[in-house]
């Protein structure tokens, strides 16, 4: 079970001071939030993609990267990266590349993103988002898992002996998870590619998400993953925390009340009663994670969204040291002592390269020198067994050679 | 939020039908609950003629105003809410009434419609009541109400109910409660809702784990085009 931070990347102000953070202190903000997610020994960062204002992440793999360079366990994540108006050959290069200067530490999160006006700006049709998502994962999916592609949809132009560069560190494409919480078609998309599926069901009752986690483990089984157990599913979540349960409410409620999303809505007590929003003590929040756990069983990611509402980076970093040192723990081990021995663990990279090769020789790709097309002829890389082979061979010959001239 | 609802009327036994009263009326006591209140009496005396029982709840939209607006701002439903769709899920008829406020049916009767999921009403019958300080407003039931109600696919009476201050003490107007509650017996009695969603449910527009959805599975079409694009085929 990975345990992790997930921010929407937004610049809210806080409306305890008025102040309005600036796009600068909020990027260098974040990589602090980063750091500390590490440090406090969570497992997981995630950020989001927005390309409009009041966000400042629109490239999140460079932010990523960054991240990457300044810690050493985290995995690294997107909530979410845009699937529909992206370019399915840039998601592939980029987040090839980062998961090559992360050591693999990194997945990715696909979402379509509900902001309508975003679509045109990327010559795009919201109006064709779930059509858009579908087909440029199937399309993303084949160019990390083949050196060359032929490809030819509705919305991209066609591929022709296209090879998307770097290939997949150790040759084993970056983790995928389908977030969604109301669309059966991305649940089966997950299913279908033996994917993640992750409910971020931050503004719902659990129960709503329920239906959809539960077809994605039956067409997860179906597909021959693996049994419903083996289904790789994550949770979204938000928490205030402090060690008095009146004190979390008197210190989250002025932000919460004028947050962009729920604000001037539901009262605090109201809107955590309903859903996954944990506000309270410690224990408190420890008790309402495990009732996801008993709705939704075992699963793989937990994720919260802690900057959020204008909350000041301080209080957000007092949050995340909270929910490492105090909340997390125990329900580590909590759910430790519940997990079905059947259940899959939390996928890394390290252990789809064990799922790929076992004990086997990793495939390294090396290209060949270039030839100007990708058309003809075999594949533009020289494989592993190859390269093995020839070293192999140039090895003994070498040895042979010394062998002979000693004698 | 148990004080929305009122508790069933009616003994159970014969045939048995279920009629949910939403009333946008906000005094107390409200013309717009008596003008519903008259619907279901009469209704009711046309159920007991055919040997039938009629149950009615009554959802005091009043009670759920502040669900009704964090509805609108977020999304979010509470309890009464979800309580309130639950009723219409199983009603076998509505009677529908509000006050008329700037020429336009309160934003409390319109916003409760809005915020439920689109396919909850989808063939039930309904009758309309409206009421309004001048007969100005007379046509804000056909001209108006309406529409909502046609883009939710429900089957409104012919007979429409407004009652401005006059109409009370008039005898014609008793005959049109009358009329309006013998169509909507009709159309309870024959079961068209029933048999609407029986032979046509998958023709209408629906949002995946609605209130009306069976809830399993079975009803995620696996065969759409847009299920194929899902696991590797192509839209062309």
């Amino acid at each position: 079970m990975q345990f992790g931070i997930m921010s929407v990347s937004d610049v809210t102000r806080n409306p305890v001071t008025g102040e309005t953070p600036s796009e600068a202190e909020r990027i260098k903000g974040i990589i602090e939030i980063a750091k500390k997610t590490e440090e406090v020994g969570l497992d997981v960062f995630a950020v989001g993609e927005h390309h409009n204002p009041p966000f400042f992440s629109s490239s999140p793999t460079t932010l990523l990267a960054a991240i990457a360079a300044q810690t050493e366990r985290l995995i690294l994540t997107t909530s979410t990266t845009l699937i529909t108006t992206n370019d399915p050959v840039r998601i592939a290069e980029e987040y090839a590349m980062l998961q090559h200067v992360a050591d693999g530490r990194m997945d990715l999160m696909l979402g379509r993103g509900n902001t309508a006006p975003v679509y045109p700006w990327f010559g795009q049709d919201i109006r064709q988002g779930l059509p858009l998502a579908l087909e440029n994962y199937n399309l993303l999916h084949r160019l990390w898992r083949e050196d060359v592609v032929n490809w030819q949809g509705k919305f991209r132009t066609p591929l022709n002996g296209f090879t998307s560069t770097p290939r997949p560190l150790d040759d084993v494409p970056p983790f995928v998870w389908h977030g969604s919480i109301r669309t059966p078609e991305i649940a089966e998309q997950a299913a279908f590619y033996g994917n993640g599926y992750f409910a971020n069901f931050i503004f719902w009752p659990p129960e709503h998400s329920l239906r959809l986690a539960n077809f994605y483990r039956e067409r997860f089984e179906h597909y021959g993953h693996g049994t419903k157990k083996e289904a790789i599913v994550g949770l979204g979540g938000q928490a205030y925390i402090a060690k008095k349960s009146q004190d979390a409410y008197s210190e989250f409620r002025p932000y919460f009340n004028e947050a962009p999303v729920y604000g001037n809505g539901p009262s605090l007590e109201q809107f955590s009663q309903a859903t996954p929003l944990a506000v309270g003590s410690v224990q408190e929040v420890i008790d309402k994670i495990l009732g996801f756990h008993e709705l939704f069983g075992d699963y793989q990611r937990q994720l919260f969204l802690q900057d959020h509402a204008g909350l000041p980076l301080n209080m957000v970093l007092d949050q995340i040291e909270l929910l490492g040192t105090e909340v997390v723990p125990v329900v580590r081990k909590e759910l430790e002592g519940r997990r079905d021995p059947e259940s899959a663990p939390a996928p890394t990279h390290e252990l789809l390269v064990a799922k790929k090769y076992g004990d086997g020789p990793v495939r390294q790709p090396r290209p060949m020198a270039n030839r100007g097309d990708n058309v003809t002829g075999g594949s533009p890389y020289l494989d592993t067994d190859e390269v093995t082979a020839k070293r192999e061979a140039e090895a003994a010959a070498k040895s042979g050679a010394e062998a002979g001239a000693d004698a | 939020m148990t004080s929305a609802f009122s508790e069933p009327t009616g003994t159970n036994e014969a045939e048995e039908f279920r009629v949910v009263v939403v009333n946008a009326g906000t005094s107390n006591p409200s013309s717009t609950a008596m003008l519903a209140d008259r619907v279901v009496e009469e209704l009711t005396n046309r159920a007991d003629a055919n040997g039938a029982k009629l149950t009615a709840t009554v959802i005091e939209l009043r009670d759920l105003a502040q669900e009704i607006a964090n509805g609108l701002v977020t999304g979010l439903r509470g309890e009464g809410l979800e309580r309130a769709s639950r009723l219409i899920v199983d009603a076998d008829a509505l009677v529908a009434t509000t006050p008329v406020y700037k020429a336009e049916a309160s934003g409390l009767f319109s916003g409760f419609f809005q915020v439920l999921d689109r396919d909850l009403l989808v063939g039930t019958p309904v009758v309309l009541g409206a009421t309004a300080g001048t007969s100005r407003h007379a046509l804000v039931i056909d001209g108006q109400m309406r529409s909502q109600f046609a883009y939710l696919r429900s089957l409104v009476a012919p007979t429409s109910l407004f009652a401005a201050t006059e109409d009370w003490n008039d005898p014609n107007f008793a005959t049109r409660i009358r009329r309006a509650a013998g169509e909507l017996w009709l159309l309870i009695e024959s079961r068209f809702a029933a048999r609407l969603r029986a032979t046509n449910w998958d023709t209408y527009q629906h949002d995946f784990g609605s209130a009306k959805s069976s809830g399993d599975n079975d009803e995620i079409d696996l065969s759409s085009d847009l299920m194929r694009l899902a696991t590797g085929g192509s839209l062309a």
